[in-house]
């Protein structure tokens, strides 16, 4: 099998394993911190529905972790496999963060085991509340730790090549590079932002599916203000990601634009298609890329043309740029019409195809994710290490990937039925109804309403 | 001690850490559907349900921790056994794929408990180490070779070879050995006579395999790598201690007499093993391509590691100790007279 074949496998295979694994990992990183909220308004508001809810959550949430625990291995052990080149230059230099991120992650396992399994083991709410902080935090930190490597990747620095020799290695300087106060804030804030939507449409659905409780109100109110916080959080940090993009990597964001002229007052292009150079059908927002990367009208931003040919991104990346783009203000500004809603009492949000919208959102936020990290992945190309190694010197020669793409495909495949299939079993067996009833059975006055 | 001694002796005591902690958990796997098998299973259920599904998580991080740590310190380890070990690892990956799923779907899920689930998941336990041990072959070289610079794994070479086998077989009877014994003592914490006296029975069935195939495999290594063999011999007297622990530990479970005991002198004596293996390895990652020296990071990276290592176990420390008091050492959880999962 050729040199080229490798690669191209090794992408696919690549492309699968993060398209699956990035789902289990925006929830695994985003829902510890709704469940903390939950448990926290639930001993504040002395509202037993909020712990309930907390609790449930928390049920769901072991599943997607355990499959995000086993495709986080598949992809951690995957990067050495398919990308050995990469991984031995990578392993020099960008090494700590990715070390670190084990760290994270052991403390957030063994607490979430803790966390699990002492519900009710302590008379103190609080206490058992407080063994939750670790498992946000260590969800959190490891989800900053990669996406420094990842920021690393797009921004490469800390290091030297000398006559094919890597000197003047510096690994803090590697993990501070200028992607990654965007980059981490970005994905920090999408996933809180999706996991608080996924949430909301749990609730919506039920609501929708005929369940009148109060419980799923609040539910439903509560993640719908979360997710309105986090996408407005989303829409400043992009601003920011467009100035980081156009000062360094600028032939992304050109590629995403279908800029190819470096030129001042640029527009904003907002889908079409592409006939040479010429967008046709397209939404044009006058001096918008201009602002999105100066944040001045008249702001000189740099075109495609400026780059040789074989280190252009391809062009396609300019729908996954604007996928994820109108999905997140979507999400933010209809999480504002339920929240205003819900507050001023408009009967709007209580209509069925309102209600159906909410249940869309969710799925929605998880679309954007995928789109926004094609979007970033793609836009590097033809580069796995932007400026020093591209995709293709980085394969592995293995002839077994086609295989191994076969085996994995199918893992997926199964993983993800299961996940849903559990999931609602779990829930359908158990519902929220039928658990408050006992838990009002057995509770003796105080703690409930 | 050089840095790169630092570092592999990290590597290689996480290594350990992960051996006994993950043969706990696929002997126990394998265990639980045998017992299903003969009909015996509720015995062994309650036992891996309170003890494996809270901390399988963490097991699993050991070896993240290791193959993390590995290109971390040595990156070009990336390069030979990245490419080589594609098949062997991604099967590994399937394998840990099923034990992960059956934690998440059929212990803390919708409790499908599916008797195919449950053969899968038993046969997971061994059919892992079985895929994983034979890097311990590989690594004494002979099976990956260079084509124009590139390395590739002999197949033919691998799977004629008596070494790579007995490895295998090693690593199959220590999994069930170290799981036996360790639930043994488990369920006689937990004051389950039955689950007690049928793993125990099972300590002792598995302990003459074990030590009959380490033993074994020292005198193949003669053969295969003469050097390997020679700093074996030189440091005889450490196996030596090692098989004396063995001994005490098969004493106290024939006499049964202080299971806590017995599964401390097997702790020692796999570390006092592995260590003096590591040792006589030493300094080859790989024969005779690799060594930790010539394959070692920079310095500012592997001082940035260290420290790094120290200030995580620092967290870590406390956090495993906090969680193996509610776990293990908690005589109420142990019992099963509480259950407070979510």
């Amino acid at each position: 099998m050729g040199f080229e074949d490798t690669a191209l496998l090794s992408r696919i295979l690549t492309l699968m394993t993060l398209s699956f694994h990035i789902l289990y990992a925006t929830i695994g990183v985003g829902v510890p911190l709704m469940i903390l909220i939950a448990q926290w308004v639930g001993i504040k508001k002395n509202d037993d529905h909020y712990i309930l809810l907390a609790r449930r959550w928390a049920r769901g949430f072991v599943i997607t972790v355990a499959v995000g625990v086993v495709t986080g291995t598949a992809i951690g052990l995957q990067l050495s496999l398919l990308w050995p080149n990469f991984m031995q230059l990578a392993g020099n230099v960008i090494a700590l963060p990715l070390f670190m991120e084990v760290f994270a992650f052991f403390f957030e396992a063994i607490f979430l085991g803790i966390y699990l399994y002492t519900w009710d083991r302590f008379e103190d709410q609080r206490k058992h509340l407080l063994l939750l902080i670790p498992v946000a935090l260590g969800a959190a930190t490891s989800s900053v730790f990669i996406t420094i490597v990842n920021a690393f990747m797009n921004a490469p620095q800390g290091f030297d090549i000398l006559n094919g020799e890597l000197v003047n290695v510096s690994p803090l300087l590697a993990m501070f590079s200028p992607a990654v106060p965007t980059k981490v804030a970005h994905v920090m804030a999408t996933a809180f932002m999706t996991s608080a939507f996924v949430l909301a449409s749990i609730a919506a659905l039920r609501i929708v599916q005929g369940s009148k409780h109060v419980y799923h109100k609040k539910a439903l109110l509560l993640t719908m203000k979360l997710g309105l916080v986090f996408s407005i959080a989303t829409a400043l940090i992009g601003d920011f990601s467009g100035k980081y993009l156009a000062e360094y990597q600028p032939e992304k964001l050109a590629a995403a634009e279908w800029h190819f002229e470096t030129e001042g007052e640029a527009e904003l292009i907002l889908f079409g298609v592409l006939d040479g150079e010429e967008p046709k059908y397209a939404i044009k927002i006058p001096y918008a890329l201009s602002i999105l990367a100066h944040g001045v009208p008249g702001a000189e931003v740099t075109g495609l043309n400026e780059f040789p040919e074989d280190e252009r991104p391809p062009l396609w990346i300019h729908y996954l740029f604007d996928l994820m783009v109108t999905i997140g203000m979507w999400l933010a500004f209809f999480s504002f019409v339920y929240v205003i809603g819900a507050w001023r009492k408009w009967p709007i949000i209580q209509k069925k195809w309102f209600r159906w919208l909410t249940v869309a959102s969710g799925p929605l936020a998880l679309i954007a994710i995928e789109a926004g990290w094609w979007f970033t992945e793609v836009g590097r190309q033809p580069w796995i290490l932007r400026g020093y190694m591209k995709t293709s010197e980085a394969a592995t020669t293995s002839g077994q990937v086609d295989l191994m793409i076969i085996l994995f495909a199918g893992l997926y495949f199964i993983l993800g039925v299961g996940t849903i299939v559990v999931l609602t079993r779990m829930y359908k067996r158990n519902p929220v109804e039928k658990e408050l009833a006992q838990r009002e059975k057995t509770a003796k006055g105080g703690g409930t309403e | 001690m050089t840095l790169e001694i630092i570092g592999i002796s990290v590597l290689w005591l996480f290594l350990f850490l992960y051996v006994i902690v993950a043969s706990i958990d696929f002997g126990a796997g394998f265990f639980n559907a045998y017992s299903a098998f003969t009909d015996k299973q509720h015995i062994l259920t309650g036992i891996i349900q309170r003890y494996l599904s809270p901390v399988w998580e963490v097991t699993n991080v050991f070896f993240v921790f290791f193959f993390v740590g590995i290109i971390g310190f040595f990156p070009q380890t990336a390069f030979y056994y990245g490419t080589t070990l594609l098949v062997p690892a991604s099967i590994a990956l399937i394998l840990l794929a099923i034990r992960g799923s059956y934690y998440a779907f059929a212990t803390y899920g919708a409790k499908i408990n599916h008797r195919g689930y449950i053969y899968m998941y038993g046969l997971s336990g061994l059919l892992l180490p079985a895929s994983l041990s034979p890097v311990l072959a590989m690594s004494e070289g002979g099976f990956i070779k260079m084509d124009g610079g590139e390395p590739y794994l002999d197949y033919w070479a691998l799977f004629t070879s008596p070494l790579m086998w007995s490895i295998v077989v090693l690593s199959i009877a220590a999994v069930l050995y170290i799981s036996a014994v360790f639930l043994t003592w488990y369920a006689n914490k937990a004051g389950d006579a039955k689950a007690t006296e049928l793993m125990r029975k099972y300590a002792l069935i598995w302990a003459a395999p074990a030590i009959i195939t380490a033993t074994g495999i020292i005198f193949e290594l003669r053969n295969h790598t003469p050097e390997h063999f020679e700093r074996i011999m030189d440091i005889w007297w450490v196996f030596g201690i090692s098989f004396l622990l063995f001994v005490g530990t098969v004493y106290l479970i024939w006499k049964k007499r202080n299971y806590g005991l017995a599964f401390i002198l097997l702790v020692g004596q796999f570390f006092t093993a592995f260590f003096a293996y590591g040792a006589s390895h030493y300094p080859y990652l790989l024969y005779p391509y690799l060594t930790i020296y010539d394959s070692f990071t920079n310095e500012s990276m592997a001082i940035a590691l260290i420290i790094a290592f120290i200030a995580g176990l620092g967290l870590l420390l406390p956090s495993l100790y906090l969680l193996f008091r509610l776990f293990l050492f908690d005589k109420d959880y142990v019992k099963g007279k509480s259950d407070y999962h979510a």
